[in-house]
This record gives structure tokens, sequence and C-alpha cells, in this order.
């Protein structure tokens, strides 16, 4: 099976050979790395930009307004602060332009923590992010939800930015891409640069197929009738594995919903779910205060309180300046799977 | 002095009576219609006014020479707030810009959403006006990649001020443009008044030249007299001509007055500096290429032309508040989106 850095590259091959993708650019994103998390190796219209976020972002709206289709990469969305005003125009342009212009372009970034990547290579983004107004964010869990949301975010007509959990990046997944080779040696052997001298080396491509996942569509990755956890990304594994522990263990049933797309996201599927188990989890990596997952958790008691059992709970990171180095320090700043089970427990048995 | 002179002279003559009547036309058409729209921010049709009297000597011989249109194969514009007499010798009507700041439904730019001179005009490549300072001197580098990419002659033209050039978008479009693997075909102007809104530019910037930045790239680049429409014209045109051709950046300074001031927050009253119409006019009677009563008769054309346009815009109606909502996405609103502003 596929890992979701090689899932977001057959997606981007996919992108240049059948969506008119033409310039896949950022940091380290051409030969000889093909990005520090190896998403675009092999990639044909990749290449290497200067270390320059504003450039990078600003060479993507001008393409999309010249009626490109561009992908550009922030390396780490630890980086992506200095361009949040550009960020900003890009989310505001269709509006301030009366809707004349449209800013078709997806900027792909890894984040969030889980590779002792101390202060500046754990930042989440998520809830600034939802921020931006006018710009999609979409954030997979799996390998094939990656391939997927990838191939929409490069088709739809909005800036989309697309978040890569970093600690994901190098899982495999359960489901196949269409068209993928059964045999993960055979696809690393294809599309994987060899170590050393890739001067000569090119990628020999699997016919990968159209597999589209809709922005804005939620994932129900286990049903549960006793109680509903919100998640998405790096989270979503988390509660997946907690969700069917406790079954085992007979302590609940827990629903799990994995949102992948942010904005816009999928209220019909959490509130549903949220109405028939009356007792919900909002679980993600991004630090308390201003959370995104506060705002489901304010608009579920706006809308569905007398349908509740119990109060809702958020599980997130702690709001300190940055994630600490020291493993000690990073599990207790972030959610851990501990965590998740005790936040669960506790949902559980509330009268 | 002598040969100075005789140059001048002589390109007065390469350019003609009628295209010179022309600029000065629209010179003045450019001047009464930010003079309007002043007055319409002091007397309360309108808000905040930030625009560009005393730049149209230099910005109406570049709208002229635009190659105007649709798609790859024409010049791509990113324009910022001071670039209304460039729009104008492109065909805006002025009008729209009058909407644009009374806050109209009809304001065809923004549908009253942003600040005046602001425009995005597909049809002609300008590209979003955005009120931050100097972004789009980043944007530029995208159009300019796609360009490069294209076989045309049609450039990217981006401008801007002095005062942002400390900005890193700036030195984001000077280092994108030369890149060696794929130097673009991006005409980066500057026009330089002396002043970063109320901060005068010697008391911050080092530099002896804006345009000497391009030394640092070893790119062509100059420093005119943005106050003079003859001299602007055919240093655009040389600038135009050798991006066009060569496909490489071309960085083109123009010094020029700021009449009014940074934008209504400094009340935008007229402040004593070289007028480029004055001069202009001047040297257009001198050589007699213009007479008084011909110079008045613009003057009293356009204030006329501009009054029924203002009449116009008083009758039409403002937008309606649920308006805010179309635009967001470019398929419209999702139907989960929270829409009542909190609980």
């Amino acid at each position: 099976m596929a890992n979701m850095a090689q899932a977001i590259r057959l997606a981007l091959h996919y992108g240049e050979e059948n969506l008119g993708v033409k310039e896949i650019f950022g940091e380290d994103v051409g030969a000889p790395l093909g990005g520090v998390f190896t998403a675009t190796q092999g990639l044909k219209n990749a290449w290497n930009s200067p270390l320059d976020e504003r450039g990078i972002v600003g060479a993507a709206m001008g393409l999309a307004w010249a009626g490109s289709r561009p992908v550009a990469e922030i390396q780490f969305v630890d980086y992506i602060f200095n361009v949040i005003d550009l960020l900003k125009l890009c989310g505001n342009a269709h509006w301030t332009s009366a809707g004349r212009y449209k800013t078709p372009m997806v900027i792909m970034t890894p984040t969030g923590s889980g590779i002792h990547g101390s202060v500046y290579h754990s930042h989440s983004f998520d809830s600034i992010a939802s921020k931006i107004h006018g710009m999609k964010v979409v954030c997979p869990s799996t390998p094939l939800d990656a391939y997927g949301l990838m191939i929409s975010s490069i088709k739809d007509d909005n800036p989309v930015l697309f978040l890569k959990p970093k600690a994901l990046l190098r899982t495999k997944g359960e489901e196949l891409i269409p068209g993928e080779p059964a045999d993960e040696k055979e696809l690393k052997a294809a599309i994987d640069a060899p170590i050393g001298d890739r001067s000569q080396w090119k990628p020999n491509w699997p016919k990968v197929q159209e597999y589209a996942v809709p922005i804005g569509k939620a994932k129900i990755s286990k049903p549960g009738k006793d109680a509903t956890v919100v998640t998405h990304g790096r989270m979503a594994p988390i509660a997946l594995e907690a969700a069917k522990e406790m079954l085992s263990s007979q302590e609940g049933d827990v629903e799990v919903i994995d949102m992948r797309s942010l904005i816009p996201y999928d209220w019909a599927a959490i509130r549903d779910s949220i109405r028939k188990t009356g007792r919900v989890l909002f679980l993600n990596e991004e630090s308390e205060i201003s959370n995104f997952g506060e705002h489901l958790f304010r608009r579920t008691i706006d809308e569905l309180f007398y349908e509740l059992k119990t109060r809702p709970r958020l599980l997130c990171g702690k709001a300190t300046p940055g994630i600490s180095l020291s493993p000690q320090l990073e599990y207790f700043t972030v959610p851990q799977k501990a965590d998740v089970l005790r936040a669960l427990k506790e949902v559980l048995s509330d009268a | 002095m002598a040969q100075d002179a005789l140059a001048v002279q002589d390109s007065y003559e390469v350019l003609g009576k009628e295209l010179l009547r022309r600029i000065h036309s629209l010179m003045v058409g450019a001047r009464v219609l930010e003079e309007r729209l002043i007055k319409m921010s002091k007397s309360g049709d309108g808000f905040f006014w930030i625009g560009g009297p005393g730049e149209e000597a230099f910005n109406v011989p570049l709208g002229l020479q635009v190659k105007k249109g649709s798609g790859l194969e024409f010049d791509y514009l990113h324009l910022h707030y001071r670039s209304s007499a460039i729009l104008l010798s492109m065909g805006a009507k002025p009008i729209d810009s009058i909407r644009q700041m009374r806050s109209v439904a009809t304001d065809p730019y923004s549908k009253g959403r942003n600040f005046v001179n602001h425009a995005a005009i597909p049809e002609w490549n300008v590209v979003p006006m955005s009120p931050t300072i100097e972004t789009q001197y980043s944007t530029v580098i995208g159009t300019g990649i796609a360009q490069a990419r294209t076989k045309t002659d049609a450039i990217s033209i981006v401008n801007g001020g002095d005062g942002g050039t400390a900005e890193g978008d700036f030195h984001s479009c000077l280092v994108w443009s030369n890149r060696p693997a794929l130097p673009l075909p991006i005409l980066i102007i500057v026009v330089n008044n002396g002043y970063a809104i109320s901060t005068a530019e010697e008391t911050q910037h080092g530099e002896r030249q804006i345009s000497d930045w391009g030394r640092v790239f070893n790119m062509s680049a100059k420093t005119i007299n943005g106050n003079d429409p003859v001299e602007s014209y055919l240093a655009i045109k040389e600038a135009m001509a050798y991006c066009r051709k060569e496909r490489k950046p071309y960085l083109l300074e123009a010094k020029t007055s700021r009449l009014n001031g940074h934008s209504s927050s400094s009340g935008a009253n007229r402040l004593q500096e070289p007028d480029c119409i004055s001069l202009f006019e001047a040297e257009l009677k001198k050589r007699g290429l213009m007479t008084p009563d011909e110079i008045s008769r613009v003057w009293d054309e356009a204030l006329k032309s501009i009054d029924y346009d203002h009449q116009q815009v008083k009758s039409e109606p403002f937008p309606k508040p649920e308006t805010i909502w179309e635009d967001v996405f470019a398929e419209g609103l999702p139907e989960s989106y929270p829409t009542k502003g909190g609980s």
C-alpha cells in the first residue's frame, strides 16, 4: 500500500497528466530531493524555488490568475506565518473583485507535531487557516483520502490549503489507490527515487485513476451509537484506534468522524452523529484558545443543546508558545492516545 | 545644455502633435477624476480616498502602451491605488471609479466592498488590486512565469511606490525575475514620489537611487523624470521593448510629485510640488501645440463629464446587506456555512 507521501505524489502525477497541472514548485520540491517528505519526487513539472515563501505564494496567485492550476509547497507550515497577508489576498480575491477573478491554486504544507520537530517544525495551522475566509482547508488522515482530496483540490476553482499531517506522511493505508499496484515493493521500485545519484533516474508511473474525495465531505471511519468523536488529520487514526479498543473492551461504541475538510466542514455529518449519540468529543492537536474545535463546540451548544446527554468536550493541544523537543514535554503538550481514551471514557460515563 | 534641449525638442517631434494632445487630455481627465474623488471623501459622499494626483505624466504614457487584452498573449497588470491614470488611458470609465468611491451596488470592481482605486478587470488582465503595500510585486512573479513559458511578446507589468520597496515583496520580485533557471519578462516599475505615507524617503533609504538595485542583478534599469510625459513615454517604450524581446526584467524608477499627500488620512490637501500638467501645458503652449483656449476647453469638458457621471452615480442604489455572501467561494456558499454571526 502507498504511504501518504506516495499517494500525494501519485495524485500530483495524475494532475499533471489529466488536470492541466503545469507548475509544482517550492523549496527543494524539484530534483534531486523531490520534497523533504518526498511528495514531489519524479514529477515532470516539479521545480525548485528560492527559499522565499512570499515569492512562492505570490507566484502561485499570479499563475492562478493567468489560468494555470499551480500546486505550491510551503516546506513546513511553520514557515507560512510570514505569508499570512498573501493568504488573505488568496482568500479574498474572488470576493473583493466582485466575483471576477478566481484563484484556483493549491498550497500544500506539512502540519502538526509527532516527528520530534521542536519549536519550528511542529506547528499546527488549522485554526488560523480556518480564519482565512474564502480559502478552503483540507487535511487527510489516510493515503487514499490524501489522493482523493488532492485531486479535488486541484480541480477546485478556489484556493485550497492542503494540510499534510507530518506524522502520517510515512504511514501506509489499508485501501489501494485506483490503479496502484497491489505489491508495495513494486510501487516503491517504480516511483521512489534511489539513494545516491539520481541524475539518470526516471519514475515508472502506474496508471492511476481518477478518484475524488469531495471537499466539504466528512467520513465516518467507524460507526458507533454511544458517543461521537469529531477529529481530523493526525488525531484521526489515534481516535480510531482508541474507539476500536473501547469497543473490544466493551467500554462503549464510539463513532469516529474524520472531517477531512475544515473549510467548508461537513456540519450535517457532525450534527446527525451528535443527534444519534448525544455525546461528543472534539479532538485535534492545535492549541487551546480560539481552537477550531471551540467553534464546533459552540455551534453544537447553539443548535443541539437539548439533544445532548452531557456537556461536549474538547481535547486539544496546550496553549504554549511552541511544541518542546523533549518527548516528555511534547507528549504532555499534544494529545496522546491515553488522553483520548481518558476523555472518551469521561464523555461516556457522564450521567 | 544645448544638446539636452535639442533632445527634448526631438522627443516632442517623435511623439507628434496628435499623441501629445491625447496624452494631455487623458492627464486632465485623470486629475479631474481624482480631485472629484477627494471632494467626495471630504463631503461625506464616500469614505477613505487614496489615489495618484501628480503621477499622470508617467501613468498616462504607460496605459497608452499596454498590450491590452485577456490571457497570456496580452500584458498583465499588477497595479496599486495610485494607478487610476493608467486605467483611464486604457479605456476605463471614470464613472466606475466614482461608483467605487460611493460604494454603490453598481461598483463593477468590488460591489461596494473595497476602497476607491482598487480595480479588477479580467478583460484587460488587470489583476485584483489590494490595499496591502507591495504584494503586487509578489503576484507579478506568477503571471511572469506563465508568460515566460509562452511564445508571446506579452509581458507582466508591476507598479508601486518607493516606500513599498522596503518590503520583502520587492526583493522577491527582483530575485525571482532574475532567476538563472527562468528569467521573467517583467517591467518592474517604482514610482518614486519621495514619501512613504508621511515619512521622507531620504530618512529611511540609503540607496543612491532605487534603480541601483538593478546593478546587483546585472539587470537593465533606469531612473527617469516621471513628471515629464514625453520622457516617460519614450522610457516606457524602450523598457517594454526590452522585456518583450529579451524576455527579461527591466527596473524603471520614475520620480514624480505627490500633489495631495498619501490619502485622506493626511487631509488630501493640495501641496506645493511641481505639477506635471502645468509643466506640460506650458511646454505645449510654448511649442504652439495647444492654445490657452484649447487647454481650457479640455478642462471644461472633463469637469462637465465628471459632473454628469457624479450625478448619475448619486441616483444608483447602495448594495443590499445580504450581498456579503456573494462571491465568498467561486461556486457559492456551502449549505452548512455559518451565516448568523454568532449564536
